[in-house]
């Protein structure tokens, strides 16, 4: 099985890094994963994005043109890569930052205020882990386990207090999808 | 799946080339190659090495002519406009017969062109971009591991024929994270065994005691006859590298495809995207991957293209390079079709299923 993956927002948002704990995951798990950035002059507010595949076998190209899931972070990026979104796909929305959202017929939506619940939560950095959360719960990319040892080994020593906060940030996101 | 880590491609060979025993690396930034001088600066001092950021490209590849003349291992690395400012050293690494490693993190060109990724330096790597009769051995990575894996490749082939060394990546495959498997690092005894081999032509202290003869390392030989003896003894170095440091990869090459590819590094991989899913339309397509893109498998290609063979596609991200040779392995035998991508965008494999399928 293969899924592809383009996580997309301004500058900030951790888009980027929606990839690489989704990537480092796979990986863990045994899977073959590729990370690809758009790592050119990017414009303020505009669509930093990273390209991920997660595969059962080589991967060829880490390009994708059609992704099965996209998180939106703001509306540029809800513009740019959601008509390229496979049939059946899943798009993330972060509500604030994406005042139109029209739906297309075939797709899986979850729109969310990720700003505003990531507030509630306590932090906004934890805006992206909710989007994380959100994927965890509606397909098999990667386990909620294998993501919390990930981050645990990461933050424990470092950051107790936000270690906790992400793991809060993950559940959430899995709430609301369901 | 062992040790794997997720590493930048720019980062994972910078540390697979302190895993095989590089000590002194001497560099000037640019984008999209920085993560590796960054990793550099960052790891060279914890094993006691050098990293010097120097004050031009040209200075960096003068300090790697001195520390190959003393028979270290040495590298430096760039991005293609950066590249082109070290051709002159590159040509006297060649002329003196320093073993050394340049890598190629290449960028849309000409000029300063863009940061994005390209393959617009091959005929600059593999034909030369230096003044004078020589030649490099390239390497053309297609993955973050053997990106990774060329690395201590390199310094063995600069060291066993006494030539520099290219690895001709691009700026997708610098920024790319990708699962990447290490070696053991080589001991510090190994790295001073790896140094005295070229104790017989390198300069090096005076550890003989009496009778001790001084090495030089030059370029210049005035008298033509000298000079004619010195680049006909290259050429003889540079059929055996040509003789045994051919390498390719065969993708679904097989007795009944209708279709041939060929195409190098990032390249190949959108390829083999495309004619995996042109195949699962039951279509027979093959890809021939060069590794080496100097020496370059001609004869390899050439045994691909029999009888059922209807043509052969290129695919380049630049207007046309590679395919020149591989028109010389197919020696007019079928049509050899070209599609290139310029400007630092990468193609699409849907775009490369449109060119073949206007052939079916």
């Amino acid at each position: 099985m293969k899924s592809e993956m383009i996580f997309s927002g301004f500058g900030g948002q951790g888009a980027l890094a929606i990839g690489k704990f989704i990537a480092q995951s796979a990986m863990s798990e045994g899977k073959n994963v590729s990370w690809l950035p758009s790592y050119g002059p990017e414009m303020r507010g505009g669509t930093a994005n990273v390209s991920v595949v997660v595969s059962d076998t080589e991967i060829a190209s880490p390009v994708v043109s059609f992704p099965h899931i996209m998180v939106a972070l703001n509306q540029p990026s809800l513009d740019k890569f959601g008509p390229s979104v496979k049939a059946n796909g899943l798009i993330v929305v972060n509500e604030d930052l994406c005042p139109n959202v029209v739906k297309r017929d075939g797709v899986d939506y979850v729109v969310a205020p990720l700003n505003k619940i990531s507030k509630e939560i306590g932090d906004d950095k934890v805006l992206n882990m909710i989007a994380i959360g959100i994927i965890i719960e509606k397909t098999n990319i990667i386990k909620y386990d294998t993501l919390a040892d990930h981050l645990t080994s990461f933050l424990k020593d470092r950051n107790a207090e936000l270690l906790a906060l992400n793991l809060e940030a993950i559940k959430k996101g899995m709430e609301l999808a369901r | 799946m062992g040790n794997k880590v997720l590493m930048k491609g720019n980062e994972a060979v910078a540390e697979a080339a302190i895993r095989s025993g590089c000590r002194l690396y001497f560099a000037y930034p640019i984008t999209p190659q920085s993560e590796l001088i960054e990793y550099m600066a960052k790891m060279m001092p914890k094993v006691k090495g050098t990293f010097l950021q120097a004050e031009s490209e040209v200075a960096a590849i003068n300090m790697v002519y001195g520390a190959a003349g003393m028979g270290k291992r040495v590298m430096t690395s760039s991005s293609s406009p950066g590249i082109s400012l070290k051709m002159e050293g590159i040509s006297y690494l060649a002329g003196a017969r320093l073993p050394a490693v340049i890598i190629n993190v290449q960028r849309g060109g000409p000029g300063l062109g863009d940061i994005q990724p390209a393959q617009g330096d091959y005929f600059q790597a593999t034909k030369g971009g230096g003044h004078g009769d020589y030649r490099l051995i390239v390497l053309a990575p297609s993955s973050v591991q053997e990106f990774a894996d060329m690395a201590s490749d390199s310094f063995d082939l600069a060291d066993k024929y006494r030539v520099p060394v290219m690895i001709l990546s691009d700026g997708l495959l610098g920024q790319m994270m990708e699962p990447v498997e290490f070696k053991e690092y080589k001991t510090d005894k190994e790295i001073e065994e790896l140094g005295k081999q070229h104790y017989d032509w390198c300069i090096h202290t005076n550890e003989d005691g009496k009778g001790h003869h001084h090495n030089e390392i030059n370029s210049l030989e005035i008298d033509p006859n000298v000079l004619e003896r010195h680049v006909l003894n290259l050429e003889q170095i540079y059929k055996e590298i040509e003789k045994n440091e051919v390498k390719h990869e065969e993708y679904n090459i097989n007795d009944n495809n209708e279709f041939v590819c060929v195409a190098f590094g990032t390249a190949a991989r959108i390829v083999k995207s495309a004619i995996d899913d042109l195949n699962a339309e039951g279509r027979n397509i093959g890809l021939i991957r060069p590794i080496t893109v100097w020496p370059y498998p001609y004869k390899e290609i050439a045994k691909t293209i029999h009888g059922n063979v209807k043509r052969v596609f290129v695919f380049e991200l630049n207007l046309g390079q590679m395919v020149e040779d591989v028109k010389l392995a197919v020696n007019g035998k079928v049509p050899v079709e070209f599609m290139g991508k310029v400007g630092g965008l990468v193609f699409t494999p849907e775009e490369i299923k449109e060119k073949i399928k206007a052939y079916l």
